[in-house]
């Protein structure tokens, strides 16, 4: 079996979020980047997937170069080789396209359930309509049964019971797997895995991404006493006009 | 300009969500046809009009009663060409987001999803959406002519415009090829207010100390009528369902009213509520970092504070 991860390179998930050049660039000053929180899950699916059955795993990042410590890290966790299409991942149509571009003929192709920067929850379905394959999303629980997919889906308010043929396209959620840290071996063994660096197909841009903008700082918190809920009660009412 | 409004029902209601599309749709000054798929209650569907659509398509085909996304998308994409719809317009959702996302590729749309506003068309055609978990807002240009939008909470007021809409039969020709995932079974809090749609949640954490301590959250909820939430450590430990998590790696949710009880506020759960319109948190510790982020604060013990809480809501009714 060949699995195909897709992971994005984001702010780690306490960072700060600004932006420079009249609000059309992201800050990175300070902020570490790393493997997309849902991305992680869907690694370490695959490599216990590999683990079990001995399939093979390549991580595909779309980014510029300076993805490629995150792009070492999946190696170091456990994925065979990586491929980077080298550009700026602007949009998830732009970025399905260019997945859609390497993923076939692998038989899962494994992404999280959203970017965490983005948070467009797209790109895995976008990528199953341009291969004309199946995508199912939040998966929490992911078996292969021979040519099927058995999976568990979260829905608003509770799970589904989903089955597919592979090949097959999942965006991955916890409990799907535990999170794994690379180990020494990992880290030593990911330098000289191969990285392949292939330039992004010409795709028609359909958006642009024309600023960005934090919302408005909230003011000061108001304190009660805890001897007097009821004036908790009349100020939701009265004051904030929520109840 | 035509809009197509996909409606979404959950158990043969219409989604508050879905209303809410169609009040965007309105809200851009356009001529609005809702679509809903499956078996469905006329008097709902006559019901959309009020919101603004004049004409709903009801494609009514218990075949649709299986919500496959590929047929969804399929349908739709098919819809918006019948009906010349240059937008579709639709609530973000386990449903309805993936739907768009594929109508916008088999139309060679523009798509945006986690849309936070109406659109702003001084110059171009520009949606503002939701980035960084909550943390930030990007201003997207949809470049093509045809535009899919997936909105999430809030994104339009909803405001009665009209009376009741003409529902018509829509006929369908389905794909077998289409019906690619197939739902084995299912589980499903009935009856429950969904947690996505919630304008009331009350939401414990850690500091609750265990699941058989949840009554007194349940209490205040069903006093307020509102959803219940929990932090991660919480689903984690198995206290409560996972889908009840709320934050980063969880539900993201937009009531009027969030009320943290016993959680300490790290930046991941934050990041889930900071669309909320009014925060309440209640935790013993008064440098809990939730506080700064809260409209509204009580240093107390949750066990005695919860309690007098849900009193004086039901003696304010
Ligand atoms: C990648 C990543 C993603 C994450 N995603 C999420 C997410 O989506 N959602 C999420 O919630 N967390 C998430 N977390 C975890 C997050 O960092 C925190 O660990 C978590 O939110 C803490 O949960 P808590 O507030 O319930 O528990 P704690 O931090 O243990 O806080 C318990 C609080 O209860 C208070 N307390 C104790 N007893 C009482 C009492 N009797 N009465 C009143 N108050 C009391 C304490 O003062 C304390 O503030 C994520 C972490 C990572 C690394
Ligand atoms: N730049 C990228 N490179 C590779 N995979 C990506 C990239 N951006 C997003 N993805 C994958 O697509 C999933 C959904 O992303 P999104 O639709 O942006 O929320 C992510 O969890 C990743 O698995």
């Amino acid at each position: 079996m060949k699995i195909l991860v897709c992971v994005s390179h984001v702010p780690d998930t306490t960072s700060k979020i600004a932006f420079v050049d009249n609000n059309t660039k992201f800050d990175t000053t300070a902020v570490q980047f790393i493997i997309g929180p849902y991305e992680d899950y869907a690694l370490a699916r695959a490599v216990e997937l590999k683990e079990s059955s001995g399939a093979t795993v390549t991580v595909l990042n779309v980014g510029l170069a300076d993805t490629e410590p995150t792009i070492r890290k999946a190696l170091a966790i456990g994925a065979d080789d990586a491929i980077r299409v080298n550009s700026e991942p602007t949009d998830s149509f732009f970025v399905a396209s260019q997945i859609a571009e390497h993923a076939k003929g692998y038989d899962l192709i494994l992404m999280g359930r959203e970017s965490i920067d983005f948070n467009s929850g797209v790109v895995h379905a976008m990528v199953g309509e341009m291969l004309g394959i199946p995508s199912v999303s939040p998966v929490m629980k992911l078996d292969i049964d021979g040519t099927k997919a058995k999976m568990t889906k979260e829905i608003e308010g509770g799970k589904e019971q989903v089955e597919a043929n592979l090949p097959l396209v999942a965006g991955c959620q916890e409990p799907i797997a535990e999170w794994k840290i690379p180990n020494m071996r990992g880290i030593m063994s990911a330098r000289t895995k191969p990285l392949k660096v292939v330039e992004p197909k010409a795709t028609e841009q359909s958006v642009a991404n024309k600023n960005f903008e934090l919302p408005a700082p909230k003011g000061a918190v108001k304190m009660i006493s805890a001897d007097n809920v009821a004036e908790l009660v009349t100020r939701l009412k009265t004051e904030a006009k929520v109840l | 300009m035509n809009i197509l409004v996909f409606i979404e029902t959950a158990e043969g209601k219409i989604r508050k969500t879905s209303l809410e599309a169609v009040a965007y749709a309105k809200a851009m000054g356009a001529s609005v046809t809702a679509i809903v798929l499956g078996t469905a209650d006329n008097n709902e569907m006559q019901s959309v009009g009020k919101y603004g659509a004049t004409k709903v398509l009801h494609a009514n085909d218990a075949k649709l009663d299986q919500q496959v996304i590929q047929v969804y998308s399929s349908v739709l994409a098919k819809a918006m060409e019948d009906e010349n719809a240059d937008v579709l317009v639709l609530a973000n959702s386990s449903l309805g987001t993936p739907v768009a996302a594929k109508v916008a590729i088999k139309t060679k749309a523009s798509f945006a999803s986690n849309v936070a506003e109406l659109p702003n068309t001084s110059s171009g055609f520009t949606v503002k959406r939701s980035i960084y978990t909550g943390k930030a807002f990007a201003h997207v240009e949809l470049k093509n002519a045809k535009k899919v939008i997936a909105i999430r909470k809030n994104a339009a007021e909803l405001k009665e415009v009209g009376g009741n809409a003409q529902v018509v039969g829509y006929s369908v020709t389905l794909n077998d090829a289409d019906f690619n995932t197939k739902t084995v079974s299912h589980e499903k809090a009935t009856g429950d207010i969904l947690l996505p749609e919630a304008e009331i949640v009350v939401s414990g954490g850690r500091g609750m100390k265990g699941p058989e301590h949840w009554g007194i959250i349940e209490d205040l909820a069903k006093a307020l009528h509102a959803a219940t939430g929990c932090s991660k450590p919480v689903s984690d430990m198995g206290w409560r369902p996972h889908h009840e998590h709320v934050g980063q790696t969880g539900v993201k949710v937009a009531p009027q009213l969030y009320i943290a009880v016993g959680i300490s506020g790290a930046i991941q759960h934050l990041a889930g509520v900071n669309s909320s319109k009014c925060i309440v948190v209640i935790n013993k510790d008064a440098d809990a970092p939730f506080f700064k982020a809260a409209d509204y604060g009580i240093v107390g013990d949750a066990f005695e504070v919860l309690p007098k809480l849900t009193q004086a809501v039901l003696a304010a009714k």
